[in-house]
């Protein structure tokens, strides 16, 4: 493909889109947009903005860029448009680590020491992890694609189901839980972007290595089989990149919807190019796109905020009916 | 604790051999304490208080805060009515008692605290429930963060003690304070007459339903009236029901929120309970269900309100009695 020449120059205009709406963040918040101009004069206002503003609005473009990197991996691996991060069964997974979490609070001293050291986010990244680990161990490995679809379906449900099953029980963990579904970045703190960057740097490295694989696997099984490409390695390799991806994303923000699924298709609409530019350019293009939506969700009815997750939901799931319109009327393929 | 250990004492008693007993014999850091813990009775109001919250975590309070951001509406109502109110600077959008708070500051719910508009507050004391993210925030941003989350009545005593600790309120002024608020409760016990105790309740708290067991707060409220309840406390807290277990177990009297007054009418087989038929069901409105289900200071009013609502059923039961009997005369 000699497409790919378009492709670093979008990667630049995406980033700096990414880093302006980052910068912009810092001056959107409980008071509509002001204090930027403060800081030096005092310490509060400071501390809004180098401590709140920014690692909130730093950490929605982590994210975002983690869950698109993710989606554009999943949808590689698949060969499926309508793959998304949470196919494995992260999603379901973090939702009953913090089920479980909560349910714990306050009960007996062990289960304060040992689970509850985790935190909240923590148990929410082991939650998606342990559960792609269980669709791995279902799905006996991944060697058949279809297997470990089918593994993440069942994990995601049974697992939402005991989730379900914990808040029945124990009542009081239910508006939490809701609140952990929605999504949301108000929490973020400079560790955790510190964290979700070192993932993200990991992942686009990971992804970026092995996408010869997913452009070999575009063409069929069959045909990647015979190119010889390390097609078992690569496939574990990218199923732990989606997970760890996934994982950091979700622990970190929470449940935000269909920015894995809607970044990788409008990088696909925007720009023919190789995976390894694709996954790049998902991730940069989920980071502009969750930052935007969250700096939206702070704005738009200061002070009330909105959670990010509902926005991106609309937001994304109007993009998609669009394009589905769009792609019947012209009868373009996506 | 650390500050006043080392200022007073030297202050105070330039010599460390005043006591002959601890002279020359006790490790200075020992003997550091000693005097600390003599002090912190002299001087209580001037004395940092370390109070332990509901995660297990010790929480150092200087002196007495000035600034307070509540998060929870029964932590908020604690904070009034130790009469510390006018120290509030920041509510939860749910805290709407006493009246005198609806003019503070709102900042977000408990669960989706503003956090910005929390720190530029700034606050000395952030009083929060016990799980949720927003508190794990504000700690890290260096905000003194006490988690407390009453869920029934022993959780109540607890957390009206820590509160008032936390407040540096003097042990003598809150004991009291609890005490007439117990003697509430009792008076709202001993009002109900010998038929109203018999009865059997079910407590609905929303309209899925879910019940209010032994173990809730309500349910704790209705034992200490001696009313048996339907739901045994193995069942949980707030257990979802079986509509069909309530018309088996049918219950002498049911209350409920205002949400489920709806619903249960279109029940099946709810229209042939006793209590349905009898209109021995109490429907609270939203600031009666306040009362009774936060684990709070207006827990006498709540137990008063279930009091009423008991002896109103059993008087309605006795004269249905008496004129079905009435009827059967000639």
């Amino acid at each position: 493909m000699n497409t790919n020449t378009n492709a670093p120059r979008w990667a630049l205009l995406l980033l700096a889109l990414g880093l302006a709406v980052v910068l912009l963040g810092t001056a959107a918040g409980s008071q509509g947009w002001q204090a930027w101009w403060s800081v030096g004069a005092d310490t509060v206002s400071r501390q809004i903005v180098m401590d709140i503003r920014l690692p909130r609005s730093l950490g929605a473009w982590l994210g975002g860029a983690l869950l698109g990197l993710a989606g554009a991996v999943a949808q590689g691996l698949f060969r499926n448009p309508l793959a998304d991060p949470y196919l494995l069964g992260s999603a379901s997974g973090a939702s009953l680590g913090v089920g479980v979490y909560l349910s714990l609070w306050g009960g007996s001293a062990w289960a304060m020491t040992g689970w509850l050291g985790l935190g909240l986010t923590g148990a929410a990244f082991v939650g998606a992890v342990l559960a792609v680990v269980l669709t791995l161990l279902l799905a006996r490995g991944v060697q058949q694609t279809l297997r470990l679809l089918l593994a993440g379906v069942v994990v995601g449900v049974v697992l939402g189901a005991v989730t379900s099953l914990i808040s029945l029980l124990q009542p009081q963990v239910l508006q939490a839980m809701q609140g952990f579904m929605l999504g949301s970045t108000a929490f973020v703190s400079w560790v955790a972007c510190a964290t979700m960057a070192v993932v993200l740097v990991l992942c686009v490295a990971l992804g970026w290595l092995f996408a010869r694989v997913l452009d070999a696997l575009s063409l069929g099984e069959a045909t990647a089989q015979s190119l010889g490409v390390p097609l078992y390695l690569a496939r574990l390799v990218l199923v732990g990149v989606i997970s760890l991806a996934t994982g950091a994303a979700v622990a970190h923000i929470g449940l935000v919807a269909f920015v894995g699924l809607a970044a990788p298709h409008l990088v696909r609409s925007l720009v023919r190019c190789t995976h390894a530019w694709r996954l790049l350019l998902s991730a940069l293009m989920g980071g502009a796109l969750l930052v935007l939506a969250d700096v939206m969700a702070r704005a738009m009815f200061a002070p009330q905020e909105l959670p990010v997750g509902v926005l991106t939901a609309v937001l994304g799931g109007g993009y998609l009916l669009w394009r589905v319109y769009r792609d019947a009327d012209t009868g373009v393929r996506a | 604790m650390a500050d006043s250990s080392v200022v007073y004492p030297r202050v105070i008693y330039p010599s460390r051999a005043w006591i002959p007993v601890f002279a020359g014999k006790t490790p200075s850091s020992l003997w550091r304490v000693l005097v600390c813990f003599f002090l912190s009775v002299i001087f209580q109001s001037a004395q940092a208080i370390t109070v332990r919250d509901d995660r297990q975590q010790k929480v150092q309070i200087a002196q007495a805060p000035q600034r307070i951001v509540s998060l929870l509406p029964s932590l908020t109502e604690t904070v009034c009515a130790l009469k510390q109110c006018h120290k509030l600077v920041g509510l939860d959008r749910y805290s709407n008692w006493p009246e005198s708070v609806k003019s503070v500051p709102r900042v977000g719910g408990g669960l989706d605290p503003n956090i910005e508009s929390i720190v530029a507050l700034k606050p000395d004391l952030v009083l929060a429930a016990g799980s949720t993210r927003g508190a794990d925030r504000l700690q890290a941003l260096g905000l003194k963060v006490l988690r407390l989350e009453p869920r029934n009545h022993a959780d109540a005593q607890r957390v009206w003690r820590t509160v008032a600790q936390a407040l540096h309120v003097p042990a003598a002024d809150s004991e009291r304070v609890w005490q007439s608020i117990q003697s509430g409760v009792q008076a709202a016990v001993q009002s109900l007459s010998p038929a109203a105790r018999q009865q059997r309740v079910y407590f609905e708290v929303s309209p899925a339903p879910y019940g209010a067991s032994e173990s809730s707060f309500m349910g704790e409220t209705l034992t200490r009236m001696g009313v048996a309840n339907i739901l045994p406390a193995s069942m949980g807290p707030f257990p979802q029901v079986n509509p069909e277990w309530v018309v088996k177990a049918q219950p002498d009297v049911i209350m409920a929120g205002d949400s489920s007054r709806a619903s249960m009418l279109q029940r099946p087989g709810w229209g042939r309970l006793r209590a349905m038929q009898g209109q021995r069901l109490c429907v609270f409105k939203q600031d009666e269900s306040d009362m009774l289900v936060r684990a709070g200071p207006r827990m006498a009013e709540g137990a008063k309100l279930m009091a009423d609502c008991l002896n109103r059923a059993a008087a309605q039961a006795d004269t249905a009695v008496g004129s079905a009997a009435k009827g059967a005369l000639p």
